[in-house]
C-alpha cells in the first residue's frame, strides 16, 4: 500500500477540508497554480456529490512516483446508494445543476485519467489522477 | 505549457508593459487579437490569468504580497468558467456533428422522395416544396401515366422533423408498388391508410390528397384523407372555390372507403394544392387567412405556374421572417390550351 491521506466526508465543512488537504498535497509536489485550481475543484465536485446523494464517504490522496511520471490521485468511496446510469451522468449538461461544465464530466476534464466504478445500493468509487508536468 | 502559451505569454508581457507606460489604444487593439487567438486554441480563462499573474511577476518582481494574493483569488474565481467554456466548446463540436449527420439524412430523403416535374400536353405546372427545418415532412408526388394522363399525390405528416420525414418514405414506397394508371384516386387512399394503419405510429397521422388528371376528358378526379383542402380557379368568372372533399386521415381505422370526385377544368383554370404550411402562415402572431393566399397567387397569376409559385413562397417567407414554422408545400396546375 502506498501512503495516503484520507478526509472523512459527511458535512459541508469537510468539502472545505478536503480541498485544503489536497491543494496541501499539490503544491508540495510542485503543481503550478492553474493546476492546484483544478485539483481543488475537482476535489470539490467529488466531496459535494458524497455530501449529497451518499451522506458517508472519504476522500484520499495518493502521490504516484513512478518515475518518470509523477502525478496525485484522488479516490472518492462512498457506500451511498450508487449511480444507475454511469453513461448518462457522465453526459454534459445532465447534472442537476444545470451543468454548466461542473459535476463529473467536469471532473473528468479538470484530472488526466478518470475511472468510475459504482453499484446500486452498495456505493460508488471513483478514481482520478493528475499527472505533473 | 504550450507553444502558443508561451509564444503569448511573450508578446503579452510585452503589450502589458507598453500599456501600462502608455495606456495606448494600439496595445488594446493588440490585446484583442491575442485574446482571438487564446479562444482559437481553447484556452481557459484561468490560463489567461496565470499569464497575467505571471507577466506581472516578472515586470514587478517586488510587487506587494497582498496584490498577489489577490491575483490567485482571480485565477480560483476562473475555474468553473474555464469549464463551463469547455462544455460549450464540445457542445458545439457535437451539434456540428449532429447537423452534419442530419444533412446527409437530408440530402438522401431529397433522392429517396424525388419526382420530377412531368411534361403533359396542355398543362402548366408549378411546385415549391420547402422544409421548415432540415428535413420535409411533406410530401408530393407526379406519375405520369401511359395514356398521357397526371397523377399527384400531396401529403403532409401531422408532426414534424426526422420521424415524419422518415414516415414519408413508406408512403412513397408503397405508392411506387401500385400499378398506378389503373388505380384511381380513391383506391389508392384506401390501400395506403392500411398501409399507414399497419406500420405507423398511433401518434402519427398522414393527410393526403390525390388527384388524377385525364387530359382527354379535361377532367380531374381526386380523393382526399383529411387533408388541407385545395383552391380551384374558374378563370371565365375569375373566381377561387375551395375544392370540395371529404375523407378520414389515413392511419386512424383500417377499413376506411374514400369519396372519389370530379371537376371540369377549362382553358386557363387553375387548381391549387398545398400543405397546412401555406395556410397557416404566420404573420407575427396572427394566422393568416386563405384569402390572403388567394390574394398572393391572385398578384402573380400573369406568371408562368413555376415562376408563381416560387413568387408566392418568398412572399409567404418574407411574411415570416425567413424563418418557416412548418413545411411548407403548394402545388399550381393551370390548363393552357
Ligand atoms: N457519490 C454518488 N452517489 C450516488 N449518486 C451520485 C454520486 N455522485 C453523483 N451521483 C448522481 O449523479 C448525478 C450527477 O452528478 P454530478 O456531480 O455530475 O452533477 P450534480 O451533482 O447533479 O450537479 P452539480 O455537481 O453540477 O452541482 C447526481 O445528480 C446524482 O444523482
Ligand atoms: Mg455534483
Amino acid at each position: 500500500m502506498k501512503p495516503q491521506s484520507c478526509v472523512n466526508i459527511n458535512k459541508e465543512w469537510d468539502i472545505v477540508g478536503a480541498r485544503q488537504l489536497g491543494r496541501d498535497i499539490a503544491k508540495k509536489m510542485g503543481f503550478g497554480t492553474v493546476d492546484q485550481a483544478r485539483i481543488a475543484t475537482a476535489i470539490s465536485e467529488l466531496a459535494r456529490n458524497i455530501y449529497l446523494y451518499a451522506e458517508e464517504g472519504q476522500i484520499c490522496f495518493e502521490v504516484i512516483d513512478n518515475l518518470p511520471q509523477r502525478g496525485m490521485r484522488m479516490i472518492a468511496v462512498d457506500t451511498g446508494p450508487g449511480i444507475k446510469d454511469i453513461g448518462q451522468v457522465m453526459q454534459d449538461g445532465f447534472s442537476t445543476s444545470g451543468g454548466l461544465g461542473a459535476g463529473l464530466p467536469g471532473v473528468k476534464r479538470l484530472m488526466d485519467e478518470f475511472d468510475l466504478q459504482s453499484e446500486a445500493s452498495k456505493g460508488t468509487r471513483i478514481n482520478a489522477v493528475k499527472w505533473l508536468r | 505549457m504550450d507553444e502558443v502559451m508561451n509564444l503569448s505569454a511573450a508578446t503579452y508581457k510585452d503589450l502589458l508593459e507598453h500599456y501600462i507606460k502608455t495606456q495606448d489604444e494600439k496595445s488594446l487593439y493588440e490585446v484583442e487579437k491575442v485574446s482571438k487567438n487564446f479562444i482559437k486554441n481553447s484556452k481557459t480563462p484561468e490560463e489567461i490569468v496565470n499569464l497575467h499573474i505571471q507577466a506581472l511577476s516578472e515586470l514587478y518582481p517586488n510587487l506587494k504580497e497582498d496584490f498577489q494574493h489577490s491575483m490567485n483569488f482571480l485565477l480560483e474565481a476562473m475555474i468553473a468558467y474555464g469549464l463551463a467554456h469547455q462544455e460549450y466548446q464540445q457542445l458545439r463540436e457535437k451539434q456540428y456533428e449532429l447537423k452534419t449527420e442530419i444533412a446527409v439524412a437530408a440530402s438522401m430523403q431529397e433522392t429517396l422522395l424525388g419526382t420530377t416535374k412531368p411534361d403533359i400536353e396542355g398543362l402548366d405546372i408549378g411546385v415549391v416544396s420547402v422544409p421548415a427545418h432540415q428535413m420535409n415532412g411533406d410530401y408530393h408526388h407526379f406519375v405520369k401515366g401511359k395514356d398521357n394522363s397526371l397523377g399527384i399525390a400531396i401529403a403532409d405528416v401531422i408532426g414534424k422533423g426526422i420521424p415524419a420525414a422518415l414516415s414519408m418514405s413508406m408512403i412513397k414506397y408503397s405508392m411506387d408498388s401500385y400499378p398506378e394508371e389503373s388505380m384511381s384516386p380513391r383506391a389508392i387512399l384506401k390501400n395506403l391508410n392500411r398501409v399507414v394503419e399497419r406500420n405507423v405510429d398511433p401518434s402519427m397521422f398522414i393527410t393526403m390528397f390525390y388527384a388524377q388528371y385525364i387530359p382527354s376528358e379535361s377532367l380531374l378526379h381526386y380523393s382526399s384523407a383529411g387533408h388541407e383542402p385545395g383552391f380551384y380557379y374558374n378563370a371565365e368568372k375569375n373566381t377561387f372555390t375551395e375544392i370540395e372533399s371529404k375523407g378520414l386521415v389515413l392511419g386512424v381505422s383500417p377499413d376506411t372507403d374514400y369519396q372519389q370526385y370530379k371537376l371540369k377544368i377549362n382553358k386557363d383554370d387553375m387548381v391549387i394544392l398545398l400543405t397546412d404550411g401555406v395556410t397557416e402562415c404566420r404573420d407575427g402572431e396572427r394566422f393568416i387567412e386563405s384569402e390572403e393566399v388567394l390574394d398572393v397567387i391572385k398578384q402573380y397569376a400573369h406568371l408562368p405556374a413555376q415562376e408563381m409559385v416560387d413568387q408566392v413562397y418568398k412572399h409567404f417567407e418574407r411574411l415570416q421572417d425567413f424563418q418557416l414554422r412548418d413545411d411548407f408545400t403548394l402545388l399550381i396546375l393551370r390548363k393552357i390550351v
